[in-house]
């Protein structure tokens, strides 16, 4: 324990710490542009549902996932039970195990304490900007957290302002609400880094679309990037 | 402000059943030496799942959902897609997609 207090006090260590933090705020206020609009929207549409700014924000707190938190404000409007609700926010929020999957690659070295506090903040936006650094090589778990947790404050500072007063921002204003479409139109061109991932995202974005025309809910995303992903893996081994 | 207990319980389930799936496989997976198909097959995973993301957002609309075309979503991708194609700027193309949507829709 003294060990560990004089090595994170010494300059050195101060330095990484302050490094990551830029790092982790360069790569975050893309996805902060992108929850603002969104939280706004949660907050007011969660405000009249009957949820004061304390509820609101502790649900953005607890769970901090944008669709599940919609869908259940409107399961919760609509009288629906504690089980249905929580039963729904599982299979909405399910997609993050792969997510995690995916990212657990590059964390072997971290601690598992460290783990259990980035696993919190994993969601599409900081899991597709993570991921993307990770894969050059030019990230490390310290920055990751920051990006999550900065995106996380954005999210439950952005939900609680829509619940105080939802005519806060003019509705549609500067085109915000593109915002997270054209960050993930970008973060899809970080992935696309050769044949078989123009493929898979061919396939995954094809399926994902008329599995949504044909289901109801979100799972379409799951099943989409799995058959897509296990589709053009063995197309890669039939060509090989 | 008081805070319903239901409300509280509510809550904290989902809280909960978000928190494991995010949690179990980096508490498992990450110290851990995975087989080389799981490693190649877990890499296409980021692709897949921004497209499956994307591309229903840009083609259909409503619950049901329904497919739709010809809609602002889909012109502005076209031109912010070209743009973080060029650039590979995650800030710029944000900024770029949202003036073009603005344009769009103040247009039309």
């Amino acid at each position: 324990m003294k060990c560990n207090k004089m090595v994170s006090d010494s300059p050195k260590n101060r330095q990484n710490v302050k490094a990551s933090i830029l790092q982790g705020l360069a790569a975050a206020w893309p996805i902060c542009l992108g929850y603002i609009p969104i939280g706004l929207a949660f907050g007011v549409l969660a405000q009249k549902a009957g949820l004061n700014p304390v509820e609101i924000m502790l649900m953005s707190i607890l769970v901090f996932a944008g669709s599940a938190q919609f869908i259940a404000v409107s399961m919760l409007s609509a009288g629906a039970g504690a089980a249905a609700i929580i039963v729904t926010t599982f299979a909405v929020n399910l997609r993050h195990f792969l997510m995690s999957s995916s990212l657990a690659v590059f964390l072997g070295d971290t601690t598992r304490k460290k783990l259990s506090l980035f696993a919190y903040g994993v969601t599409d936006e900081s899991f597709a900007v993570n991921h993307a650094r990770f894969s050059r090589k030019t990230w490390g778990p310290d920055p990751a957290l920051v990006v999550n947790h900065t995106a996380n404050v954005a999210w439950v500072a952005s939900t609680l302002i829509g619940g105080y007063s939802g005519k806060f921002f003019p509705e549609g204003a500067f085109g915000i609400d593109y915002a997270l479409t054209a960050m993930f139109i970008c973060l899809l061109i970080f992935q696309l880094k050769g044949r078989i991932y123009v493929i898979t995202a061919i396939i995954s974005g094809l399926a994902a679309a008329v599995l949504s025309l044909s289901i109801p809910g979100s799972s379409y995303i799951v099943l989409a990037s799995i058959f897509a992903a296990t589709t053009a893996l063995g197309i890669r081994k039939w060509i090989q | 402000m008081t805070i319903h207990t239901g409300y509280l319980w509510i809550v904290l389930g989902m809280g909960l059943v978000t928190y494991l799936p995010r949690w179990f496989p980096l508490f498992f997976l990450a110290r851990r030496n995975l087989p080389q198909w799981l490693i190649d097959w877990l890499d296409l995973i980021p692709a897949a799942i921004l497209s499956a993301l994307l591309v229903p957002e840009l083609v259909t609309v409503g619950t049901p959902r329904h497919l739709v075309l010809w809609r602002p979503e889909l012109w502005v991708a076209l031109p912010t897609f070209i743009f973080a194609l060029k650039t590979k700027s995650l800030g710029g193309t944000v900024v770029v997609g949202m003036v073009l949507f603005w344009a769009v829709q103040r247009v039309v």
